[in-house]
């Protein structure tokens, strides 16, 4: 079964995204999206600086079998990416939630997570 | 959707977690637990692979040799009992039908071993230029199963398992015997690169084969591998994959199988004026083997440009090589674009292509 921790925000796109303590916002894949894709071999994003509306596409992950588009959970500006992604893209398929994080953001309306599913709706969605 | 056929393995995979796909109409396990894991399994020790859905079919009658030297470019009259061949089958315009092992099994006795995808069209193309020739072919694909043990422990596993000397059957021979009590032909080939076994059994046999090398070969690493290892494997090791390296329009001259069409071998053979010509004039296109030094992976019809950014061919398979930890493939390019720098773009990003000849990695099958 699919690991959905409580806490955080999650997209149907099966993104998540997890509001820190100093009010940036940090994104990922959700388990049963790496579980899905299966062997995670790339991962790319954007730059440092970018801003980027909610629903846009913010990159994109290889798997073996095949590349899929990432999109942006909420409106914000990257603050940091995971570059340690660009050697161990598998940190994604071990541990999505937290060494397998894609990119930090400030957000540009503070109250849009608000917006997005909560583990049970997603737990819900994925059934 | 028509019904997917299933291997007699197919509850067994699911017992061990296999995720599933289509392949040729068949429901097969593309992956246990990761691709890549499977695939370094095997590098390092063992895999064991259910390649049921490939297709069997007896070939037999005085005229069994001398057809088959007439069907495949490759030479079955150097083939003695308990040889087996691998070869090109073709169309008089020098494009594959298929490719397939050529098991010989006495002087009027023949198997072969063929694509799972191309059955129906390999068993009536088969028959159709049997017609002239006093042999009875017959399929067998539902009689057998068939199962891949790979990996540099493979044989020690199935050795544990069997009275047959394996240390007698060279790479590219057989021997029948049973193996856990099961009936096999026994076959030291495999597509994986690797040293290893193939196991041909009766289809009732199949799990209590699979549950016996599942349970030998544990100790020494061995672990179930999927069609996905499968494939990265076979790519790894440079090995053609019918739809990809060969096909219809693609020789076994232009991808680089020279040596499996014997043009003198003392037989004409479909296909022999139209590769004699394409040998003697040269082919306009060539299959070539990359790597890009990236983890991106190129992937099937990919364009691959020149230096000047014109189109000059298309990628054929692509994986990333889990042993080089970087993309590799093969691409079909024109003879002439291909002594340039050649590259692919993939989402605004160009990649050169590394012409590599293979294998990609240094492999250790036995002679």
């Amino acid at each position: 079964m699919s690991n959905v921790p409580p806490n955080i925000r999650y997209a149907k796109s099966h993104e998540w995204l997890r509001v820190e303590a100093d009010g940036t916002a940090t994104v990922g894949i959700t388990d049963y999206a790496q579980a899905a894709l299966g062997d995670i071999t790339f991962v790319q994003v954007p730059k440092v600086g970018a801003t980027l509306q909610a629903g846009e596409t913010f990159g994109v992950v290889e798997s073996v079998k095949a590349a899929s588009d990432l999109y942006l959970p909420v409106a914000g500006t990257v603050v940091a990416v995971n570059s340690a992604l660009d050697s161990s893209p598998e940190t994604v398929n071990s541990a999505p939630y937290d060494g397998g994080w894609m990119l930090k953001l400030k957000l540009i309306d503070a109250a849009a997570p608000g917006g997005l599913m909560d583990a049970a709706d997603y737990t819900t969605l994925i059934g | 959707m028509s019904e997917l056929q299933r291997t007699p393995l197919r509850d067994f995979h699911a017992a061990h977690g296999a995720r599933f796909v289509d392949f040729a109409g068949w429901e097969m396990p593309v992956q246990y637990r990761s691709i890549l894991e499977e695939h370094k399994v095997v590098r390092r020790a063992a895999g064991l692979f259910d390649v049921s859905h490939m297709g069997e079919v007896d070939v037999r009658g005085p005229d069994a040799g001398r057809f088959l030297n007439h069907l495949v470019t490759n030479d079955v009259a150097k083939l003695f009992p308990g040889r087996v061949l691998y070869s090109p089958m073709c169309y008089p315009t020098g494009g594959v039908v298929d490719d397939l092992l050529v098991y010989m099994r006495g002087p009027d006795d023949y198997f072969l071993c063929i694509n799972a995808g191309n059955i129906a069209k390999d068993l009536a193309w088969i028959r159709e230029q049997a017609a002239n020739f006093n042999v009875t072919v017959t399929d067998r694909c539902e009689d057998y199963a068939l199962i891949a043990v790979q990996g540099p422990k493979a044989v020690e596993i199935v050795q544990s398992l069997t009275g047959a000397q394996l240390g007698l059957v060279k790479y590219y021979h057989f021997t029948e015997g049973t193996v856990a009590g099961v009936n096999c032909l026994i076959s030291r080939t495999g597509y994986t690169g690797e040293d290893g076994v193939e196991l041909y059994h009766a289809a009732g046999d199949a799990v209590a084969l699979a549950e016996a090398v599942l349970a030998a070969g544990a100790p020494h690493g061995l672990e179930l591998a999927g069609l996905g290892a499968r494939d990265s494997l076979r790519l790894e090791a440079g090995y053609p994959l019918y739809g990809h390296e060969i096909t219809r329009d693609i020789s076994p001259l232009t991808a680089g199988l020279g040596w499996t069409v014997k043009l003198e071998k003392g037989a004409d053979f479909i296909g022999r004026a139209a590769l004699a010509a394409e040998k003697q004039n040269g082919a306009p296109q060539k299959v070539v083997f990359f790597k890009t030094g990236d983890r991106r992976i190129a992937r099937a019809d990919l364009p691959v440009l020149s230096a000047a950014g014109a189109v000059v061919g298309r990628v054929l398979s692509g994986t990333l090589s889990p042993i080089l930890n970087e993309a590799i493939g093969s691409a079909l390019v024109t003879t002439a674009g291909s002594t340039q720098p050649l590259s692919v773009d993939i989402r605004g990003t160009l990649l050169n292509l590394h012409l590599v000849k293979p294998p990609f990695v240094a492999l250790k099958k036995t002679s």
